[in-house]
């Protein structure tokens, strides 16, 4: 069992309020942010873009307004206070630090090792990641007990459960952080052993890669494949719609990363994702991936 | 206020609709009743009815109950417009 006891005494009277830092303002760490904030939870939102931690805010009011209108926010709690900063100067007295920066696993460690320098020791650094092993990022970290996995899918308010990646030196301290901070953001935790792509990734981003070749290999069109995943087996939006959810890119990046680590030629990215890519068709934040989704007005 | 023009608010709201879905629909058509519309398009509604009526949608008004058919639409639309045209701003 990964949850915790319904006894427990609620997190914000044995932790003091949270606050938290979210490294990084690409689609996941505005999501996060959003997820925090509508918590009542405040948010130290880093990014050294300036330019992109404009277009945040932006998209956190977005994603605030979806998830009051789909009802997923707690009625009574007020909007926790965004701050945000190019740099981590004002990361020192965060209760958690959740890093969502790009997945390449040296820009992660590097980032991971500057804010463990900065931060109260025992302060849990959480890296969002979907495909990268948790204790070759733990190394980079001063204390690698500290050192702990989740992996928000897209969109963090829409989605109920969140995959926790426990590495082989992460702290039994960092666990029960980790899972009261979850407890606070309303989201159910399964806790996994860390391997690459760990469960939901290894399982679903070769699938998505196998989707996208059957559309390369001319078999069926992009909106024929999704509409048999979905109407035949269930899946909730259709595997190359999920890919346009997460960024191109960022699919590609996490099969090579799984490629590389189980040598699974079926992860190997195809020649289609990889010209979606190249041509900039990164998907719904690009406006154009799978599908296109420009305004019509 | 006495210059809302129901009419012509619901003829822009059904053709913002049957650009983006590509179907016809009714103003009395729950559009996310099954077989309708996913509720994520609600915020495209949103951000639509902002834009082509110059009104902000916020606070309690976020509610997907007020997005459900064109007439509850333009009920909110005539709302927001009052409001703002009564010097509340938005």
């Amino acid at each position: 069992m990964t949850r915790a006891p319904h006894t427990a005494p609620d997190p914000h009277t044995i932790a003091g309020p949270h606050r938290i830092a979210v490294l990084g303002a690409g689609v996941m760490g505005a999501g996060i942010t959003a997820l925090a904030l509508g918590h009542g939870i405040p948010v130290l939102l880093v990014d050294t873009d300036e330019e992109r931690l404009g277009r945040a805010h932006d998209d956190i009011d977005r994603e605030l307004r979806m998830a009051q209108l789909l009802g997923t926010l707690p009625a009574t709690t007020g909007t926790g206070a965004l701050e945000a900063a190019t740099t981590t100067d004002g990361v020192g007295d965060v209760t958690a630090v959740i890093e969502a920066i790009t997945e390449v696993t040296e820009l992660k460690a590097k980032a991971l090792a500057d804010v463990s320098a900065r931060v109260r020791p025992g302060t849990p650094l959480i890296s969002n990641t979907s495909s990268i092993p948790i204790d070759e990022l733990a190394g980079h970290a001063e204390r690698a007990e500290d050192v702990v996995g989740t992996h928000f899918m897209n969109p963090p308010y829409l989605i109920p459960t969140v995959e926790v990646i426990r590495g082989a030196r992460t702290g039994d301290r960092t666990m029960t952080a980790v899972g009261a901070l979850l407890t606070a953001l309303a989201r159910e935790q399964v806790v996994v052993r860390d391997a690459p792509g760990f469960v939901t990734s290894r399982v679903l981003h070769p699938m998505i890669n196998d989707a996208a070749r059957v559309v390369q290999e001319g078999t069926a069109s992009a909106e024929a494949v999704d509409a048999l995943m979905e109407g035949c087996l269930g899946h909730p939006t259709g595997p190359l719609r999920t890919a346009d959810l997460i960024g191109i890119d960022n699919l590609v990046d996490s099969l090579r990363v799984l490629h590389q680590r189980t040598g699974d030629e079926g992860c190997r990215p195809c020649d289609l994702l990889l010209d979606k890519v190249r041509q900039g068709e990164l998907g719904r934040k690009t406006g154009r991936g799978f599908y296109a989704y420009q305004e019509e007005n | 206020m006495s210059d809302f023009d129901t009419e012509a608010t619901e003829k822009e709201i059904l053709r913002f609709l049957e650009a983006r879905t590509k179907r016809a629909w009714e103003t009395d058509t729950d559009l996310f009743a099954s077989g309708g519309l996913s509720s994520l398009f609600a915020m495209e509604l949103v951000v639509h009815l902002e834009k082509a009526f110059a009104v902000s949608v916020r606070g309690a008004d976020l509610r997907l109950d007020n997005f459900r058919t064109v007439e509850s639409m333009t009920e909110l639309v005539d709302r927001l417009r009052t409001t703002s045209a009564g010097g509340t701003g938005a």
